[in-house]
């Protein structure tokens, strides 16, 4: 313990001695190890954004879309035929055990008017589960009961863009009656904003209805008990799976779907969807951090090589201390602590460096960071072991002197 | 009589420089006991210096056997030998050897860096090997700052900070005026009869043997003169009676 202190003292005089020589060899480590935290912190930024996007849309929720239907050689994209009926969705519901809730929509563009105000948008008509399987809240009001959706009640919930747009500011729409295709509607409640999908749609320009009220009096139907689609949600991520295979087992066999035919319908996980954008931006965020690795290891060489210089200047120093008691390994400890201080604190510095880059990235440029502890304590412990790395050979060489060779260095 | 402090029995030393086998010790036997004070001397390349690192621990003799202190000493491993250097020999070079940009204190404190000694009680003895050369008060000086003189007495301070029973000067006045000489010399001839540290002192000026006890004269290896004589009393150093 003594001896680690006096050392550390002797290396960070030693280090002194050479302040602008130590500057800039640390100057390799500083910039690797802020380019490490800056590359990281915007390509998990980046990411946590593009997951809350995605996962926006509900969670552990798997969409079932009618489609993909082939009718005399002609193939119909998704949604682009109504298979999907109010029965399957019942049918999922009794007998897939993994699907935990489930909920169907129809929709159409409606255009909505308050008052001398009007705007376009969306009406899905949806029973009251729809508020669980998509977890989506009401920022004002109420969600619409099942009461409301037994009666087929002219009431409404709309979306935060909906609003905006109808009502003007300090205007509470809670209470107001608007007209959906010329059918007056109570607004019951608002609901809570959920912004933009990663593909740049306005999730919140919408508006919900009871699906009974959607197919009786506004929207109409193609045919009895069609729905455009069915959202199911699992009570966790791992029945996902379990659920898309009950759900494609059950609807293969209700549809009749031979073995030689295409499925009519589509099921759609969106944990899968935010995997593959998460692996997507994994790999950027390796790519960028093993760029940046390259700086580090770059900074490490620039660290033994100013080593290998100041073993060479101070031989005759290193064999004063061999003639005066210092064993093989009080050298190798000297000059591996003057190593390891160089690349910590040179990884420190480029910690704060990077911390305050990442900052300045998501300020300026306006990218979503993602500062992780885990990755700069990972980052400076790192730039240490570079230290240890690269110190260890001209530490060894140092130890390996022989004390009459290195007192008669000139 | 006691046992010697040093016992050499046939010493060999042989280099292999390339297809050239030098033997620069052939068969060296000689006691040096405690309490001595012994000048070494032969021209360069007699094998004085060779002799010098032998038993000084900084290096093995090919063939033969050198016991400090009754143990032998010459099939220790590095490791052991540095222990050796550290508790029992204290070395004072030519050239001083002091490291740059480290206060005289912090040089006097190297040695005991590298032994048991408590960290509490390093300064003290750093302090008190200072004073005993005269230098109280420049503890703080870098070598920069010191003569030629002041210089080599830190290594000799350097020297005696772990009260070692053994001190070897390696042309200890080489760089020295005659007049500092001889002060350096007057601390050696104190430190060996008020401390009863033994002293062997390499060179090759018969001016500055003279005041050892006993003159030790080398020559292509072998020992060809070992001589007892009533050394000259150096001046007494006017700085170390502060």
């Amino acid at each position: 313990m003594k001896l680690l202190r006096m050392t550390m003292r002797t290396a960070l005089r030693a280090l002194q001695r050479n302040k602008l020589r130590s500057a800039l060899t640390m100057l390799g480590i500083i910039i690797g190890v802020a380019a490490v935290i800056t590359m990281v912190s915007i390509g998990q930024g980046a990411d946590a954004a593009v997951q809350k996007q995605i996962l926006s849309l509900g969670n552990n929720l798997l969409m079932i879309i009618p489609g993909a239907t082939t009718a005399s050689g002609v193939r119909s994209g998704w949604g682009g035929v109504s298979t999907l009926t109010v029965g399957d969705a019942d049918a999922i519901r009794k007998e897939c055990p993994a699907v935990a809730n489930i909920t169907y929509i129809k929709r159409q563009v409606v255009q909505v008017v308050y008052g001398d105000q009007n705007w376009s948008t969306v009406a899905q008509g949806s029973t009251p589960a729809f508020q669980k399987v998509r977890s989506w809240g009401v920022s004002a009001g109420s969600f619409y009961s099942q009461r409301d959706e037994d009666t087929a009640n002219r009431v409404v919930v709309l979306g935060q863009t909906v609003v905006d747009h109808l009502f003007g500011p300090g205007e509470d729409p809670v209470g107001a009656l608007v007209r959906i295709k010329d059918v007056p509607f109570q607004v019951i409640g608002v609901l809570e904003s959920k912004g933009q999908t990663s593909w740049g749609q306005d999730q919140d320009d919408l508006l919900v209805m009871p699906f009974s009220t959607a197919v009786r009096r506004v929207l109409g139907t193609q045919f009895v008990g069609s729905v455009d689609m069915v959202f199911a949600s699992t009570a966790s991520t791992g029945e996902l799976g379990a659920a898309t295979d009950q759900i494609t087992a059950l609807l293969h066999e209700r549809h009749r779907i031979q073995p030689n035919q295409e499925n009519d319908f589509t099921v759609r996980n969106l944990n899968d969807v935010a995997k593959a954008s998460e692996s997507a931006s994994q790999v950027m965020t390796n790519l960028l951090l093993s760029v940046a690795s390259i700086s580090l290891l770059v900074g490490g060489i620039g660290i033994m090589n100013i080593l290998l210089v100041s073993v060479t200047e101070r031989t005759r120093e290193i064999g004063i201390r061999m003639a005066v008691g210092a064993k093989a390994r009080h050298i190798l400890l000297q000059f591996l602590v003057e190593a390891v201080t160089l690349s910590m604190v040179g990884g420190i510095a480029g910690a704060l460096l990077g911390i305050a880059s990442a900052q300045l990235v998501s300020y300026f440029a306006d990218w979503p960071t993602l500062l992780s502890p885990v990755v700069v304590t990972g980052s400076v412990l790192f730039s240490g072991a570079v230290g240890v790395f690269f110190g260890f050979y001209p530490a060894r060489k140092a130890a390996r002197l022989d004390p009459i060779a290195a007192l008669r260095y000139e | 009589m006691a046992q010697p402090l040093i016992e050499v029995r046939e010493l060999w030393k042989v280099y292999q420089l390339g297809d050239l086998e030098v033997q620069a010790l052939r068969g060296v036997t000689l006691d040096i006991d405690s309490g001595e004070f012994v000048a070494v001397m032969g021209a360069s390349g007699s094998g004085k210096s060779t002799f010098m690192n032998i038993i000084g621990c900084l290096d093995r003799p090919t063939r033969g056997a050198y016991h400090l202190n009754g143990v032998d000493v010459s099939t220790l491993s590095p490791d052991a030998r540095a222990t050796i250097r550290n508790h029992q020999i204290g070395f004072v070079f030519q050239s001083f050897n002091l490291i740059p940009r480290t206060s005289a204190l912090e040089n006097v404190e190297l040695p005991l860096f590298y032994s048991d000694v408590p960290i509490a009680e390093q300064h003290q003895r750093a302090r008190e090997a200072l004073a005993a050369v005269g230098l109280m008060g420049r503890e703080g000086h870098m070598p920069n700052q010191l003569s030629g003189g002041q210089q080599q007495r830190v290594a000799i301070a350097r020297a005696l900070a772990t009260r070692p029973s053994l001190l070897l000067a390696d042309e200890p006045t080489g760089n020295l005026d005659s007049q500092t000489s001889i002060e350096i010399l007057s601390i050696f001839q104190r430190l060996n009869l008020d401390g009863g540290i033994t002293v062997v002192l390499v060179t090759h000026e018969p001016d500055i043997a003279t005041y050892a006890k006993r003159v030790i004269m080398f020559r292509d290896g072998v020992v060809v003169s070992d001589v007892r004589q009533q050394p000259a009393a150096a001046a007494p150093l006017a700085e170390a009676a502060v």
